[in-house]
């Protein structure tokens, strides 16, 4: 297995663990649509399932997967760390 | 994908297909119930469809109920039918209501008979349907005579990578040949609900969807509540999925590419073959019991942690891309399909692959949920009794 991330739309700013991955884990992260590439370095462990920012991201910006805004930031993110309940909430409720 | 192969079910009275045969024995109300479970313990074979309510609804409620037994009862995977209540006047509703499809039905009332004499009157009728029922043929049928219906649960951000566009391949088959496809959620489109309006096919059917859509999200703000923290679910946010937006994003993904074509109230029957949305809960048994009132007769079940839902009338069938959850859960899961996660296989092959578990599973195989015997059967209520 070459990947340990899959991004649904190139460009998005997150991808999903397919398996647990480790902390300062230098990874591949493949595009679903295009099968484009980019590599991230994870910051912290990244759950089966769970996302990993690929950009840079500041509080309060919105938060793009499937090419759609799936919420906003609630704290700094940087590329490589985990994205969950902790940094990232709902837009609707 | 390649040719589907030969599907053999039942052509009903009316017209419609089966690719199950029950003789259901169905409570108009929950104080019926344990007079249906009499019956069916006397003829083994039967299917009791014990459920919560019927008492003192009123108004819309209460045609829902209405509608949510006449559909179940007039499914076309029922052959035949007993209907129970306490009164006789709604037991002849219900059973008038089913009779309209053309198949056998027999009303049954508790009042100034009691449960014993009333299960066993019932049982005497039920036992010939049984025995009628046995005697059809399944007859060759298209994938298109097939109703299908559509809903995630326990969803992770598997679902959305590999088991929803796993069914929106199949979806899209279906709907290609001609066929039915029901799908609904409404709570679960929260985020994406642009995307569902605009494949509507018409400004009519746009208008139809969105007013269903507001209703719904002025309801809950009548309630002076929010959803936060019910949807996501705990288990949702377990499987890495954090907002509603995220997760009606993988949702969505299963409805395939196709327009919508109309939507429908809870429990309605689709007057126009296509893709038709439907105003459900995302209530896993809630929204399954809804579409198989509205005529669906198979299931499509994309799960990430593991759903378990079965249903009394339409098999459900079960698909999962979370590894975690295929080797821990494996008895409920009919298709795995963790290997698009891996690529090992591309999407065009899952959907092959679920294709042909559509076309055994429709020709008799029991899914995984009808062999462990999960028949949850599950009324929507829409507000409290009189």
């Amino acid at each position: 297995m070459d990947h340990l991330f899959l991004i649904h739309h190139e460009g998005d700013d997150v991808a999903v663990a397919i398996e647990d991955v480790p902390a300062d884990r230098e990874a591949q992260a493949v595009a679903m649509d295009t099968g484009g590439r980019v590599t991230v370095t994870t910051r912290s462990k990244v759950p089966l399932g769970h996302k990993v920012a690929l950009k840079d991201l500041n509080n309060g910006d919105d938060v793009h997967k499937y090419g759609v805004v799936i919420g906003h930031t609630t704290a700094d993110i940087a590329t490589g760390d985990y994205v969950h309940t902790h940094n990232l909430r709902s837009s609707r409720w | 994908m390649v040719d589907s192969q030969q599907i053999f079910a039942y052509r009903r009275a009316n017209g419609r297909v089966g690719v199950r045969n029950h003789v259901a024995i169905l409570p108009v109300d929950d104080i019926s119930n344990a007079a249906a479970e009499k019956v069916a313990a006397m003829i083994p074979g039967t299917l009791a469809l014990p459920h919560a309510y019927g008492r003192l609804q009123f108004g819309e409620d209460l045609e829902l109920t209405f509608r949510t037994l006449i559909g179940n009862g007039g499914n076309a995977n029922v052959a035949a039918c007993i209907v129970i209540a306490i009164e006789p006047n709604w037991a002849d509703r219900i059973a008038d209501g089913i009779a309209a499809t053309g198949k056998p039905v027999e009303s049954f009332a508790i009042e100034r008979t009691g449960d014993l004499q009333t299960a066993a009157d019932a049982a005497r009728a039920a036992q010939k349907m049984l025995q009628d029922a046995t005697e059809l043929q399944r007859v060759p049928v298209d994938l298109s005579d097939v109703w299908v219906s559509i809903k995630c649960g326990e969803s992770d951000t598997t679902t959305g990578l590999a088991s929803c566009p796993t069914v929106a391949r199949v979806v899209d088959r279906v709907v290609d040949e001609g066929g039915t496809v029901f799908f609904g959620e409404t709570s679960e489109l929260t985020g994406g609900e642009h995307l569902i309006a605009d494949r509507c096919e018409s400004d009519e059917v746009r208008k139809k969807f969105q007013t269903i859509y507001d209703d719904y999200l002025a309801m809950i703000e009548g309630a002076g509540a929010d959803l936060f923290g019910s949807q996501p679910t705990e288990g949702n946010i377990r499987g890495g999925l954090t907002t509603i937006e995220e997760k009606a994003l993988g949702n969505i993904a299963k409805t395939g590419t196709k327009p919508v074509v109309d939507a429908l109230g809870p429990a309605e029957s689709p007057v126009k073959p296509g893709l038709n949305y439907m105003d459900t809960s995302s209530a896993a048994a809630e929204c399954v019991t809804l579409m198989a009132a509205g005529g669906a007769v198979l299931h499509l079940f994309p799960t990430g942690q593991g759903n378990v839902i079965g249903n009394p009338i339409e098999p459900v069938i079960k698909l999962s891309g979370n590894p975690l959850t295929v080797s821990t859960m494996s008895e409920h899961i009919d298709l795995d399909v963790s290997g698009l996660l891996s690529q090992e296989y591309d999407l065009d092959e899952a959907g092959r692959r679920l294709l042909d578990v559509v076309v055994r599973t429709a020709n008799g195989r029991l899914t995984a949920a009808e062999a462990l015997g999960h028949r949850e059967f599950v009324m929507t209520k829409l507000y409290r009794s009189a």
